[in-house]
């Protein structure tokens, strides 16, 4: 049993090849249905034809083409295997009406699938539009960080089958001091825009997936700045309380005026 | 590009608008009838029974929406109660989550609107009855100040049943939802329009109903409507600055109908009606502008709804 540390990936966009062997892995891991009955399916994007994280596609190989001169000069095709984010603060669990989503010991965010009553707000909570409905299970689901291969002590399957180490996985300091030396020798080769995403507190407290970028975030399809869903709650209740309070008042002059008419003519009948 | 263009639609649609809308009518039509209780006449009675009789099938049809629209429906209690290792946990509130919390206020609202629904079943005026009716009778308005401040209570509960539901799209991580705090308050003065303008047409079918207690109500709802210009263009002015950054092939399509559809809302379900209550018409203009408010306020939930569900996750 590993000791209860936390936990995730580090993964590093400049050695991804797009080979899709963590798709497959999580898949056939978590024993995720394909898409259509597996018929074929074609996009047309690039040799992306999984196109989006879902309900039943935890891992996504992202294939960015970036050739935008005419001479295609400077062109480059990224790729990067998107996964969840595990968030240290976590919009999803947050909002979390029934408690499905918890926080794991290895600080990872899991939902319960049998506690889970879709009702989808974690949906519309993450920032990074990881979570989906499984229309097998018809509940949320995304990706566990292979919660149970974790307590055994064993590498998630997605890390395990990566060939070239892109997905890196292990304790979330170890990770960092690495992801670091990493970036320090990019920089150190030329490649200046390399930065990592998420592994400081800057991005909802940290991202134990974070990752190893060579771009602006929005090149990866990922926002600059997330943040919480809560951010928006205390103003929200302000403005209804007011509001409440407005239309309280208007309720009592439009509705008390008959009573005042009738103290007033009695008082002048007096 | 707005950070809220890479989260991903709830699909929220074709259950939670007519619940969107049940739900302020619901709160709306039982806050006119405690205020007509109140500081009301005691004639009044007549109209407030209207409300305390719409509320509770409304909100009750509007539950049953909410539940049919989870996608396991048999675990609606999981929304109040932990449920762990099959034993019910007591309790599953989080305050700073609105669809938490908000379950709890709808619940609650629903034992109030309950039991002011079965008080109202008997006409003002009539011999209160016996039994469980007469109990629900003697809460509701037997009790002296302990009734009123159950109608007070109760009428808290529908303002927050109303309102809660703009907090709820608010906090989320989607685009124009969580661009603007102002939605909670627009889907309450919605609310309460749309809940008088429909005791108005209930209203005027009664000959026990007052005109003169028609008249405070569409005064009110002429109230409303123009708090609720105020507030609909004070949602759009916070939004104007991420207008701007969002993507142009949606603005070209769904954005170009729910501008138009937001527009026709704004003219037909606002202004006319108000301009109709202004000129102090009576009868057939009260009954269109009452009418015009209700489908105003059912296609305003629409455009909200629809503004951030038709727009693809980017990335």
């Amino acid at each position: 049993m590993p000791a209860a540390v936390p936990h995730g990936f580090y993964t590093d966009t400049t050695v991804c090849i797009g080979c899709k062997a963590c798709e497959v892995a999580c898949k056939q891991w978590n024993q995720l249905p394909a898409s259509k009955g597996g018929a074929p399916q074609l996009s047309g994007q690039s040799y992306d034809n999984t196109l989006r994280l879902s309900g039943t596609d935890w891992r996504h190989v992202k294939f960015i083409e970036d050739f935008k001169t005419e001479d295609r000069s400077g062109g480059r095709w990224m790729m990067m295997s998107d996964v969840c984010k595990h968030c240290v603060k976590a919009g999803c669990l947050e909002v979390c009406p029934t408690g499905a989503i918890i926080r794991t010991e290895f600080d990872t965010v899991v939902i319960q699938s049998d506690v889970c009553n879709g009702c989808r707000a974690c949906i519309a909570a993450c920032p990074f539009g990881v979570i989906d409905i499984n229309p097998a299970n018809s509940v949320a689901m995304k990706c566990t960080l292979c919660y149970d291969r974790m307590k055994l002590d064993m590498t998630p399957a997605c890390a395990q089958a990566c060939p070239t180490a892109s997905i890196q996985y292990g304790p979330i300091d170890e990770l960092r001091d690495r992801a670091q030396k990493r970036v320090a020798t990019l920089q150190a080769q030329g490649e200046t825009r390399a930065q990592l995403y998420g592994a400081d507190t800057s991005i909802l407290g940290g991202l134990n997936s974070f990752y190893l970028l060579v771009d602006k975030p929005e090149v990866y399809g990922l926002p600059a700045n997330p943040e919480l869903p809560s951010r928006n709650l205390a103003a929200s209740n302000a403005f209804s309380a007011i509001g409440a309070a407005v239309m309280g008042v208007i309720g009592l002059v439009s509705f008390r005026k008959r009573r005042m008419d009738r103290f007033a003519q009695q008082g002048n009948n007096e | 590009m707005i950070d809220e263009l890479y989260s991903a639609s709830a699909h929220w649609t074709w259950w939670i608008i007519p619940y969107f809308f049940l739900g302020g009518i619901a709160g709306g039509c039982y806050f006119i009838s405690a205020m007509l209780d109140l500081v009301g006449d005691r004639d009044d009675r007549h109209l407030s029974r209207i409300g305390y009789l719409v509320a509770f099938p409304a909100i009750s049809i509007g539950l049953l929406l909410l539940v049919l629209d989870l996608n396991q429906p048999l675990r609606f209690w999981h929304m109040l109660l932990r449920r762990e290792d099959f034993i019910p946990m007591p309790f599953a509130f989080k305050w700073w989550s609105p669809i938490s919390y908000g379950s709890w206020v709808i619940s609650v609202f629903s034992g109030f609107a309950f039991v002011s629904f079965l008080a109202a079943l008997v006409r003002p005026g009539d011999t209160p009855r016996r039994g469980p009716l007469g109990l629900f009778q003697k809460i509701h308005s037997g009790l002296g100040v302990f009734s009123k401040l159950f109608v007070l209570l109760g009428a808290i509960a529908g303002l927050w049943t109303a309102s809660y539901t703009g907090a709820l799209l608010s906090v989320t991580n989607r685009p124009i939802w969580a661009n603007t705090n102002l939605l909670s308050v627009l889907f309450l003065v919605s609310g309460l329009s749309t809940a008088a303008a429909l005791m108005y047409l209930l209203g005027r079918r009664r000959r026990s109903v007052s005109e003169d207690a028609l008249h405070r109500l569409t005064r009110f709802d002429d109230l409303s409507l123009g708090v609720e210009l105020i507030v609909i263009l004070g949602t759009l002015a916070t939004l104007a600055a991420v207008l701007g950054g969002l993507p142009s092939d949606w603005a070209l399509t769904w954005g170009m109908v729910l501008g138009v559809t937001l527009l026709a809302v704004i003219v037909f379900g606002i202004i006319v009606p108000l301009a109709i209550g202004l000129r102090q018409s009576g009868g057939r203009s009260l009954v269109l502008a009452s009418t015009l408010v209700l489908l105003g306020g059912l296609f305003l939930r629409a455009v909200v709804v629809f503004s951030a569900e038709t727009m693809e996750k980017l990335g």
